[in-house]
């Protein structure tokens, strides 16, 4: 569990310096959480499966295929628009285009950053597919990624990041969901022994 | 209004029955699908939160079956059955299979809501169950909650609000 918080870690730590680069201002980043979750588990942690969010979705293909989500709270998604040049929040209940637009090109930066240094470090081809995003009920969106596990495992890894932004927080969850297959691909590329049950 | 009446839940792949008065209900079914079973006559309902269409794929051994619709399905009924539900009577709903990402070109996982809801049809004409209403398809997530007593099932979703069926 060490190593995969060290990959955490690093991935975050990229994905933290992506998005200083792209607001321009320095951005510090949280130590992440790094855990294998069950399925209920996973959608708790976002407030239950009920709970409406903004998910950015990339699958990921290559030698450790998998999903990768972004999600992020209404008031997070809010946070994190109105702090980037140029884009003034219209206000009322939902994202303008232009706005949801901006961030799933946030997200796909942050993701795509990330998986780079997950690659980086396994040494393991993994490369994004166009973003997708979507706003709804936590349970529907994370369900989406969880489908590859029918039949196996009920765990996904999760990697909770915090972003801080001056006194501003801006809370943002990772969730990588290696195919059934990968997992083990991933386990020996860290080095860690694979316990297949 | 008694708001928390006996409310029994289910997870994912998961599948449980009630009676009487308590609700059963299931929340953020985006592809996956909401399936009921209900007998008018002795007011029991079962749900099965659905997550794949088939359980060819299952490694043997440890196989949840809960979880695909050609084995959800027959599992709910029998359940129903063994407590007393008089198998001509049941009649069948479901909400969900939604398909919560639109990518151009989609594998067949994109297809997985869709796919989801011909398999459970599937299921339920292989049992002779008629299936009386449906709140399944789009792009968005439900929660959905059958009361047991009437066999209305109450679905809700962010995009489009609340619905009866």
């Amino acid at each position: 569990m060490d190593v995969l918080k060290e990959v955490g870690n690093i991935g975050a730590g990229n994905a933290a310096t992506a998005l200083s680069q792209l607001l321009n201002k320095p951005i510090d980043m949280a130590v992440p959480k790094v855990q294998l979750l069950s399925f209920e588990e996973i959608t708790d942690k976002v407030g239950g499966a009920e709970e409406l969010v903004y998910a950015v979705f990339l699958r990921v293909e290559g030698e450790a295929p998998g999903n990768l989500f972004f999600i992020l709270s209404p008031e997070a998604a809010t946070n994190l628009l109105s702090r980037i040049a140029g884009i003034e929040i219209s206000g009322g209940e939902e994202l303008s285009e232009m706005e949801l637009s901006a961030l799933s090109e946030i997200g796909n930066i942050l993701a795509g950053s990330y998986l780079s240094s997950l690659a980086d470090f396994t040494s393991l081809s993994m490369y994004p597919t166009v973003p997708a995003l979507a706003m709804d009920m936590a349970g529907a969106i994370l369900g989406y990624g969880l489908l590859q596990f029918g039949q196996m495992g009920d765990d996904a890894l999760l990697i909770d990041t915090t972003f801080l932004e001056g006194q501003n927080e801006i809370e943002g969850q990772f969730f990588l969901i290696p195919d059934p297959e990968s997992f083990p691909k991933i386990f020996k590329a860290l080095g860690v022994p694979f316990d297949n049950d | 209004m008694i708001e928390e009446q006996s409310i029994i839940k289910v997870g994912m792949a998961d599948l449980n029955i009630g009676s009487q008065d308590s609700l059963i209900r299931t929340t953020g079914l985006g592809s996956c699908v909401g399936l009921t079973l209900f007998d008018p006559g002795k007011r029991l309902a079962g749900m099965a939160h659905v997550m794949l269409p088939s359980s060819d794929i299952a490694r043997e051994g440890q196989m949840n079956i809960a979880k695909f619709a050609d084995t959800a399905v027959p599992e709910l009924l029998s359940r129903l059955l063994a407590l007393g539900a008089v198998r001509s009577r049941i009649v069948a709903k479901m909400a969900g299979g939604s398909q919560m990402f639109a990518f151009a070109g989609g594998s067949d996982t994109m297809r997985i809501g869709p796919r989801n809801v011909e398999s459970c049809k599937l299921a339920l004409d292989a049992l002779n169950i008629p299936l009386i209403a449906e709140d399944t398809g789009g792009n968005y997530g439900r929660t959905i909650e059958i009361a047991c007593n009437t066999g209305v099932l109450f679905i809700r979703s962010v995009q489009k609000g609340p619905k009866e069926i």
